[in-house]
């Protein structure tokens, strides 16, 4: 009864309640989406880089990532990564050896990191076969090499040329060969399309000298929940001069860009709902104080000041609640329809996620959390309003209250 | 043994610049199953015997003691209790709960005492009956007449089975007809609960049927009289 009476008190004034519960959907509908927007995006980007780029973890040689050198390149036994994909949640890994070397057309001489890859294992992990624009794609045993289009319009170079790779290899070797263009690809991101080229792992092994090597080993996961499990379970198997590297220590620039936009995606929320709480503060105010002689009786004729607090916060918590549930049952579509549409970013916006290495398209996530967390606050909002009634009622007098 | 017995019972507001005397050294007892009128001009000090019968305010002396309890000394929620279980009040305003129906109403009393779901149904809708309102037991107050709604606090006052029941001034916004026809029902509980009624009241027809009538004045018991 204590509930009827909280639900029937609350449609005391109709409007009232119904512009506070509006209020509420409306937030919730907002802040749904505004972090649907952020979760999803930032799910996106990392998978997005960790694919394009590192992977979510990377075998390494210890000092490889500070001095960037063939000579910090490794070796992994097939037995060694036979056992890393027995390893629950791992999905791929991909070798690569990876050497920056001068490429040269006629006249025409760049720098570009030159990969070795796996193309079975790269195609796994980046799908590299599939921004192919022209040429084919690497085979296992190609003597040739792919480049990317921006790389080959500095070079002026087009599919079938040879172009001569100049560096050095693995101890201080001279790297020198000359290439077949075999391929041409698209790479999403400007500052990889201007540089990268790619040849066939045991080629370039070969010609940095490094037979067996590779500088890194991409390991991808099923979700990313399940980083800290398996970086765990591959720390558990590292013998001595090995290290494993995250996602978020590779890319740190990645990881303080979401951080920053969290962290003002956050503020506005909270501002947000800080406007609804001052608004459901107010109702439930106006709903204390306006029936101040009808507590004073009822504690007169016998309720604790308990119940009645206990009744406003019922109160209280009914008029937030019907705009949560509202709020979220709205936004569940919405943001389900956008995760399936996602928006394709242009302009600077644009700009700003590929200075990230991202490619520019906004997602959306549909994790229960979002919602739950919405509620949960709301909640949190609606037990912060109680505190008026719980102070009101808690210094009422009833023979003043009745005189009102 | 007295059901109610006010001992030495003074009380002293010190709101104002000089302090009211509103009761001065009162000494008064009633019995069970009285129907007792308590009367006096304004300021009189009426509506303060009320409260401390009702424990809602306290004496500055004396005490009060009811079915053996003195509830002077009793912490504020064990009084709230107290007065749930062995007091029952009928205001001027009627005073009942808006968005609740009649039935609610008198219910109410009862969950606060948790009596079970269907026993608190069916007394509460004995007492409706009893008072005459059978046939309005849905209706929410805003849809009774003001005689109605007193009827309905009468059966919410009964409903917690009290020791005794305090009215003040119950007819004050009734006419004629709906006071009298109120006045025969409350007689009627009187004699068929054996339940006490004490009033506060200026009304002559509640005085004329009261069988007690003690009259106030500047806080002294003036007069203390039964009505052949």
């Amino acid at each position: 009864m204590y509930f009827k009476l909280a639900w029937k008190n609350i449609w005391r004034n109709k409007k009232r309640t119904v512009i506070v519960s509006a209020s509420v959907f409306f937030a919730v509908i907002l802040a749904c989406v505004m972090r649907s927007a952020q979760l999803g995006s930032y799910s996106y980007m990392i998978d997005s880089a960790a694919k394009m780029q590192t992977g979510y973890l990377q075998i390494q040689g210890e000092k490889f990532w500070e001095n960037r050198s063939l000579d910090e390149s490794i070796q992994l036994t097939s037995g060694f990564q036979d056992s890393l994909q027995k390893i629950n949640h791992i999905t791929s890994l991909t070798p690569r050896l990876e050497a920056f070397a001068l490429l040269s057309k006629d006249s025409i001489t760049k720098v570009s990191p030159v990969i070795g890859i796996d193309p079975q294992k790269e195609h796994n992990m980046t799908e590299l076969d599939k921004k192919l624009v022209s040429g084919q794609y690497l085979q296992s045993g190609d003597q040739g090499i792919i480049i990317a289009s921006g790389l080959a319009k500095r070079l002026k170079a087009v599919l079938g040329d040879s172009i001569v790779l100049y560096g050095s290899g693995f101890h201080g070797q001279i790297a020198a060969a000359e290439l077949k263009i075999t391929g041409i690809v698209e790479l999403p991101l400007p500052q990889m399309n201007d540089a990268m080229a790619f040849i066939d792992l045991p080629n370039a092994q070969y010609i940095y000298a490094a037979p067996g090597r590779i500088t890194s080993l991409s390991i991808m996961i099923d979700n990313i929940r399940n980083l800290e499990t398996v970086n765990d379970a591959v720390h558990g198997m590292l013998t001595n001069k090995l290290t494993v590297m995250t996602w978020d220590e590779m890319m740190p620039d990645l990881v303080q860009s979401i951080e920053m936009d969290n962290a003002s995606g956050l503020i506005m929320i909270g501002i947000l709902y800080m406007v609804i709480a001052f608004g459901v503060f107010g109702t439930i105010m106006m709903m204390t104080a306006e029936r101040e002689k009808e507590f004073g009786i009822l504690n007169s004729i016998g309720m604790k000041k308990q119940r009645m607090i206990f009744v406003s916060l019922i109160e209280s918590v009914m008029i937030s609640l019907i705009g949560v549930v509202f709020g979220v049952l709205g936004s569940i579509p919405i943001t389900a329809y956008l995760k399936a549409n996602p928006i394709v970013l242009s302009g600077d916006s644009a700009a700003a996620w590929e200075s990230l290495g991202i490619e520019p398209i906004m997602t959306f996530s549909v994790n229960p959390d979002i919602y739950f967390w919405q509620s949960i606050i709301v909640f949190v909002i609606a037990l912060f309003c109680a505190l008026y009634p719980l102070l009101f009622i808690g210094h009422l007098k009833p023979i003043q209250a009745m005189r009102r | 043994m007295a059901l109610i017995e006010l001992k030495d019972i003074s009380k002293t507001y010190n709101t104002t610049a000089v302090p009211v005397n509103a009761l001065k050294d009162i000494n008064i007892t009633f019995e069970k199953q009285e129907f007792t009128a308590i009367v006096g001009p304004s300021g009189s000090g009426k509506t303060t015997m009320l409260n401390i019968l009702g424990g809602l305010d306290k004496p500055t002396n004396g005490t009060v003691i009811i079915d053996n309890n003195d509830i002077t000394k009793m912490k504020p929620g064990n009084l709230v209790d107290f007065r749930l279980n062995k007091i029952g009040f009928v205001f001027q305003a009627y005073n009942l709960i808006p968005v609740l129906t009649a039935l609610e109403n008198v219910e109410f009393i009862m969950l606060l005492q948790k009596v079970s779901k269907k026993e608190r149904r069916e007394q509460a809708e004995n007492l409706l009956q009893d008072v005459g309102l059978g046939d309005r037991m849905d209706n929410r107050p805003s849809q009774l007449s003001g005689g109605q709604q007193q009827r309905v606090a009468v059966a919410r006052a009964l409903a917690s089975k009290p020791a005794f029941v305090l009215a003040d001034e119950p007819t004050a916004n009734l006419d004629s007809k709906s006071a009298e026809s109120l006045l025969d029902m409350m007689e009627e509980m009187n004699k068929k609960h054996n339940m006490t009624f004490i009033f506060s009241t200026h009304d002559a027809r509640v005085i004329k049927r009261a069988r007690r009538v003690v009259t106030l004045e500047d806080g002294m018991v003036k007069e203390d009289k039964i009505n052949k």
